[in-house]
């Protein structure tokens, strides 16, 4: 599996996991998508440094660009590859969805 | 143009790139450029932790909590890590991580899968802080 399907994939887990196993629905919710565009902010600069510098290197075959590294464009957004984006979205999303869930555990615990 | 004309400004580059060369060396023997990804994680740490004084957040002294919030996603997401890595899909320089390994990552790699989700949770709870201070004035 490519990083591409991969990251799709790992997307897909992190919303069903938020509607449906936990029932957090973050995803419903505006202080999640106020909290992910403060996030997504951070992470373009991070993992530009990360990408950019070429501490992480990808190949080509695993990407939708072609492996060059680049600011915008052939599959990139600040020198990351787009499928990085979906990769943080996913990462951030379950951590934040389990945390409101254990939250929510403590809170219903006689 | 003369050929010593032509051989100056190559001359001059030179003398100018060898500080650069040792730029990474502010301690003589400690090559910094191996800590380019360790100072991205405290960056994140710098830019996250003072959110939990500022809005005064209670995720830390929820250790436990925190572990659990924490650690499903961090397996699921090294297991792919380490297996995108044996692929080939993705490596990492050398040259700009710290020289420890543990099952094909750098050490750093796995701290990554802490320190998102944990500046991921400040963020999200000072976020919902601030909406809260919104709603009861």
């Amino acid at each position: 599996m490519t990083y591409t399907a991969g990251s799709a994939v790992v997307v897909l887990v992190a919303i069903l996991v938020d509607l449906f196993v936990l029932r957090t629905a973050l995803l419903r919710s505006a202080t999640w998508w106020m909290a992910y565009g403060i996030i997504v902010v951070f992470q373009l600069i991070t993992n530009g440094w990360l990408t950019g510098r070429g501490i992480v290197r990808y190949s080509d075959k695993a990407i939708l660009g072609s492996g060059r590294i680049v600011f915008l464009g052939d599959g990139r957004i600040a020198y990351a590859p787009v499928e990085d984006l979906a990769f943080g979205f996913a990462l951030v999303l379950i951590s934040c969805a389990a945390w409101v869930w254990t939250g929510a555990r403590i809170r219903t615990a006689p | 143009m003369p050929s010593w004309l032509g051989s100056r400004p190559r001359c001059a580059a030179a003398r100018w790139k060898r500080p650069t060369d040792r730029g990474s060396q502010l301690i003589v023997g400690a090559d910094w450029k191996h800590a380019s990804y360790a100072a991205m994680l405290v960056f994140v740490l710098i830019g996250s932790l003072p959110l939990h004084r500022f809005f005064r957040l209670s995720v830390l002294r929820q250790p436990l909590r925190l572990c659990a919030a924490i650690l499903p996603a961090a397996v699921l997401f090294v297991l792919w890590d380490q297996a995108a890595t044996a692929a080939g899909q993705w490596r990492f320089d050398p040259a700009q991580t710290l020289s420890w390994r543990l099952l094909g990552l750098p050490l750093e790699e796995y701290a990554f899968f802490v320190v998102i989700p944990l500046a991921g949770i400040l963020t999200f709870e000072a976020v919902t802080v601030v909406r809260d201070r919104g709603r009861t004035p």
